[in-house]
């Protein structure tokens, strides 16, 4: 029965290896391609990271279906509202102005990006600035808003799962309409050859 | 949309389509999941590496530290399954950046705002992302993306916060 908890080096390098290596063929290496989303000229973060969460979350359901995968077996984070909601307005501030999240940065950094490098080296200092102020406020915050009911959408609002996996698979559709609407209104998603300044890609400007 | 050239001669290879990059995105987390038992991650790393490094310099004030020292007596970051993970991401990013022609030493977005203003502003979104992720344990892929997969109420209330604030902290912050 799945899951195999290989919690070690050989199961982190290759699960990271091809994490990193769609993520740098999606173009999220390139801090211009991952900003645009947010100029809302090129919806490929949106599309890219829905597509991901339903094609997992359907393999999941599936996968415990067919009683290979045992259930409440996977991590699921706790949930904590608070928490969520300042640390998830934090990194997207700092997406929209450093032109990475964490992840990406990573990306960026394996592609040449200096601008990467430097975002790696604001990650640390904030770690390091949330490590000093841990004990002064800060694991009060976070414990604020817990859902004691369960840690997940099915087990504490009592939503059935495949209703769930359908709302996603709902916005996942709308996400690619608008998306696809914005940008043929707007300049297009953002290509390789433009990230490089290849010379077609000046030709096309 | 075909191959273009870079500057050195090798060809750029366009990106894949999102539908392409997010269905094997789905399949290599839904991977992840069946052999360790949770998603993938990133900022999680960066925790081990800021703990390793108070540890070398002043390892009693890394001890007494209500969050690096839990995570120091659980072992060396070397021992942890995410900073192998990250190691694999920058490799994996590599080869496929080295591959497509796309790998090039440059500082992105400086066209309009210049060279000092687009470093300083990585420096502060890498600090405000650094410590979020940090208040939210985990990041756009640890807690945004792998908890979606499984449904969890936090990474819903993760995702819609990370958008909108990133939106409005792009309208404010213009020129790139």
């Amino acid at each position: 029965m799945w899951p195999l908890n290989f919690g070690g080096m050989v199961s982190g390098l290759v699960c990271g290896f091809l994490f990193g290596f769609v993520l740098e063929n999606a173009g999220f290496g390139s801090s211009t391609k991952l900003t645009a989303q947010f100029r809302l000229t090129d919806w490929s973060v949106f599309k890219v990271m829905f597509t991901a969460i339903v094609v997992a979350a359907a393999g999941l359901w599936l996968l415990r279906l067919a009683g290979l995968m045992r259930a409440d077996a996977v991590f699921v984070p706790q949930a904590l509202i608070v928490a969520s909601a300042v640390g998830g307005a934090l990194v997207g501030a700092g997406f929209a102005l450093g032109g990475y999240c964490p992840g990406t940065s990573v990306v960026g950094l394996s592609s040449g990006r200096l601008d990467a490098a430097v975002f790696v080296v604001g990650l640390l200092l904030g770690t390091t600035l949330f490590a000093g102020l841990f004990d002064h406020g800060m694991r009060k915050l976070m414990s604020m808003g817990e859902v004691i009911d369960g840690d997940t959408v099915v087990d504490a609002y009592g939503i059935p799962e495949p209703l769930v996996l359908a709302l996603l698979a709902a916005a996942l559709v709308g996400i690619f309409i608008l998306g696809g609407w914005y940008e043929r209104r707007g300049r297009g998603p953002v290509t390789a050859a433009e990230v490089l300044d290849a010379p077609e890609a000046n030709a096309a400007r | 949309m075909s191959t273009a050239s870079s500057g050195q001669g090798s060809p750029v290879r366009p990106f894949w389509s999102p539908v392409t990059a997010g269905v094997v995105l789905g399949l290599v987390l839904l991977l992840t999941f069946v052999v360790s038992g949770h998603g993938l991650g990133a900022s999680g790393a960066f925790s081990h590496l800021v703990a390793w490094g108070a540890q070398l310099t002043t390892p009693e004030a890394a001890k007494g530290n209500g969050y690096l020292g839990p995570m120091l007596a659980e072992g060396h970051a070397l021992d942890s399954w995410i900073t192998w993970e990250v190691l694999g991401v920058g490799l994996g990013a590599a080869v496929a950046a080295f591959m497509a022609g796309r790998f090039k030493v440059q500082v992105e977005g400086c066209r309009t705002i210049g060279r000092t203003s687009r470093l300083v502003r990585a420096l502060a979104g890498g600090m405000l992302a650094g410590f979020g992720a940090r208040v939210s344990a985990g990041c756009t892929s640890g807690l945004g993306l792998s908890g979606a997969a499984v449904l969890s109420i936090s990474a819903f209330v993760f995702l819609v916060l990370f958008f909108a604030t990133g939106l409005l902290v792009h309208r404010f912050a213009r020129g790139e």
